[in-house]
């Protein structure tokens, strides 16, 4: 066993991504235990403040997905706890969840990221729907692409060919929450980027190339093993990769994440487009960031030690 | 298997945070834990040597004679050698479609129909045709009208399976006087019955109903369970069936599971023979009873308007019915997000339609947690209500699109459910 003690990975919660998170955290426990790190999991439920109150982890893998894992407010709990935890801070958390919020802050750091319109289900309410989604078919074009302003693992979102299916897509998208993120959608090659720092800064890892069998990269085509095609690293350019990996790392920096991340991002005509940043990438089987790290030639549990190790050394 | 949103709302629902009002589990808290256990300890004790050893793929001797005295209660006179004991009603449910049903056959059901029943019919390749009900039950003129279309047809009908009591998921009974009537209409078409009936000893109004089998030995198969009148983690089960399917029953058992659970089966027999188990049922009854008019008196109180439910007079649900254009499935993140889980109604149709009902539960919530559950599920339709509204006749995001309108509906659009209450 390694000299960090007592290793805590944080999975479950009670978000839709709650199955995903207990994968991600069965995954990485197992991979952490055979790299020699004593690791368990917990849930974030109402007995895991006492249980570390009671016996004080070393350092905390949060695992958490979606809400309450990604948006900060665990980890601002965490912080409360004073125990060291390995990831991004509650504010940075906070910042990059918020997808509309995110797009903002890179696009500001000159990184291209579709254009898009951010609006509250109240705003179709109190002006009209037919208005409101006549003037962004208007402004954005088609086809579109609807997802819930905060949230992952596509619950929600969809693909917009019509200006008829926009309506059906608000109403999917406003039941996972209540603003909506529609975006111009951009055909183009979807990759996904981990970014790890083991101490040295940022680097980015291989990007993996998302090929949906279906075409439609949705939940089922996540978390269902065969249903999409990965190639790592991704067929790019050595130009259009390099950029790529920027894209990623300027991402990382900008909105101040730490240890890990996950940048996904669509790749068209040369140009890379910022789609979202992830502060807890999914461990599962079928998850990327896994397999960039084996690309990379790294371990996934050596890897996610040395961040622990990190974490730990920096305290809370 | 592919990974599915519903799954994956599933995992939430099962926290205790959720109040769930979707599974069917027994309230087996109620049972004199205490006492069973002392008898199972007796038991492997005593009859150790035989509890756990194999047995014969029939069933014990000893169980099948308690299990004809159970069914006595539903107006069956039944010999053990008719019965076959199964793990669970649902082994005896697959191992009846394995035998009758080749790829391509038909399954009649009713609409909605028991998901459990479904999946196994789907996984023989059954084509599932749906015959729809009424606040009554089944349509007997739409099983007629069924029939007869399919023979046109040229289709194969293999058996109609339908659920008579406290149906699961609609609520609603086979009244005695259609009971007679769907026997006469399947007798005179040479359609064999599938009687699933694990409700009906828990009526809360009188005596259980006379059983179909009871007045058709030949052409119905009973299947019968102890999971809600003892323990469904017993996985005790039977099928009661004429001569020639019960030969072959044994058979297709014995080819499944060589035998059933001797442990388990003398459990049940144990049960049955020491413990004042009608008496239980009783104790059963009245707890699900307080539980079912909790859920109705918070629906009355609470549902926002456009919404209708089914009033059941015994068994675990209540099937009720969204105001226009809400989608049960579409709806149910935004009810996890809610705190509260149930069952879309698309679960329970081969077809995929059902999207405008979902299936509440009331059999494991204490009172208090299923009015909480119901609070929580009229502000999520009261919402999504709005949301409809706001965006108009969108069109349902999710699921199928159906050539028939979704729901309990009539052979010529009847509207069904005349009495159900509605607000």
């Amino acid at each position: 066993m390694s000299d960090l003690g007592h290793v805590l990975i944080l999975a479950g919660g009670l978000s839709p991504e709650r199955e995903v998170s207990l994968r991600s955290g069965d995954r990485l426990r197992d991979a952490l235990q055979e790299a020699g790190v004593d690791a368990e999991t917990a849930d974030a439920d109402a007995a895991l403040i006492p249980a570390i109150i009671a016996d004080p982890p070393d350092v905390i893998f949060p695992a958490i997905h979606g809400a309450c894992g990604e948006d900060g407010s665990i980890r601002e709990v965490l912080a409360l706890l004073g125990v060291p935890y390995v990831g991004s801070t509650a504010d940075a958390s906070r910042f990059a969840f918020d997808k509309p919020t995110a797009k903002a802050v890179v696009r500001s750091a000159g990184l291209l990221t579709p254009e898009s319109v951010t609006l509250p289900r109240e705003t179709f309410h109190d002006l009209g729907a037919s208005a409101v989604l006549d003037r962004i078919v208007a402004t954005l074009g088609l086809p579109l692409f609807v997802k819930p302003a905060r949230g992952g693992s596509a619950l929600g979102a969809a693909r917009v060919l019509t200006a008829e299916d926009l309506p059906g897509a608000m109403i999917g998208c406003f039941a996972y929450g209540d603003t909506a993120l529609v975006e111009r959608c951009i055909t183009g090659t979807e990759i996904t980027v981990g970014v790890f720092d083991h101490g040295r800064g940022p680097e980015a890892l291989p990007a993996v190339e998302i090929r949906p069998v279906s075409g439609a990269y949705d939940y089922a085509a996540r978390y269902t093993t065969g249903q999409t095609e990965f190639y790592t690293p991704a067929r790019l350019p050595a130009d259009v990769a390099a950029a790529a990996a920027d894209a990623a790392i300027t991402a990382h920096n900008v909105l101040g994440l730490r240890d890990l991340s996950r940048t996904d991002l669509i790749v068209t005509g040369g140009q890379v487009f910022f789609l979202e940043v992830n502060v807890a990438p999914g461990m599962t089987e079928t998850s990327t960031l896994p397999m960039a790290l084996e690309a990379a030639g790294l371990d996934l549990g050596v890897a996610c030690r040395d961040l622990l190790c990190l974490a730990a050394e920096r305290g809370n | 298997m592919v990974a599915s949103e519903i799954r994956a709302l599933f995992a939430v629902a099962a926290r205790p945070e959720i109040v769930s009002l979707a599974g069917g589990m027994p309230f087996i808290a109620a049972l004199p834990l205490d006492a069973v256990g002392e008898m199972a300890g007796q038991l492997v004790t005593d009859r150790g040597a035989v509890a756990l050893q194999y047995g014969v793929a029939q069933g014990d001797a000893g169980l099948r004679e308690e299990i004809c005295q159970v069914m006595s209660q539903e107006g069956i006179r039944a010999h053990p050698d008719e019965v076959v004991v199964t793990v669970g009603s649902q082994q005896a449910l697959d191992l009846i479609t394995r035998i009758f049903v080749d790829p391509g056959d038909v399954v009649l059901a009713e609409g909605p129909s028991y998901v459990g029943a479904l999946g196994t019919f789907t996984s023989y390749e059954a084509q599932v045709v749906h015959v729809p009900m009424d606040d009554h039950g089944l349509i007997p003129e739409a099983l007629e009208e069924t029939i007869t279309r399919l023979a046109a047809e040229g289709r194969r009908i293999k058996f109609f399976y339908t659920v008579p009591s406290f149906h699961n998921p609609a609520g609603v009974t086979l009244d005695a006087g259609r009971r007679a009537r769907v026997l006469d209409i399947c007798q005179r078409a040479g359609l064999l019955v599938i009687e699933d009936n694990p409700y009906g000893l828990l009526g809360f109004d009188g005596e259980p109903l006379r059983a179909l089998r009871a007045d058709d030995h030949q052409g119905v198969v009973y299947l019968g369970t102890f999971s809600k009148t003892i323990a469904p983690g017993l996985r005790v089960g039977w099928a009661a069936a004429p001569p020639g399917i019960r030969d072959r029953l044994v058979l297709a058992a014995e080819s499944a599971v060589l035998c059933h659970s001797s442990l388990a089966q003398l459990m049940v027999r144990e049960y049955l023979a020491t413990q004042p188990w009608r008496e239980q049922v009783k104790v059963f009854r009245e707890l699900y009873r307080e539980r079912r008019d909790a859920m109705l008196e918070s629906l009355t109180a609470l549902m926002p308007g456009g919404c209708r439910w089914t009033r059941p007079a015994g068994g675990f649900y209540v099937w009720l019915q969204l105001p226009p254009g809400v989608d049960s499935k579409a709806m149910l993140p935004r009810a996890i997000s809610s705190r509260v889980a149930y069952v879309p109604g698309t679960g329970f149709y081969a077809d995929g339609s059902g999207a405008d009902h979902l299936r509440l539960s009331y059999c494991f919530p204490e009172p208090d947690r299923i009015r909480e559950g119901v609070r929580r599920l009229a502000e999520v339709v009261g919402a999504e209500v709005e949301l409809r509204s706001t965006f108009g006749a969108a069109p349902r995001p999710a699921g199928p699109v159906t050539s028939r309108p979704a729901g309990m509906t009539g052979p010529a659009g009847a509207t069904v459910f005349h009495n159900a209450v509605s607000r």
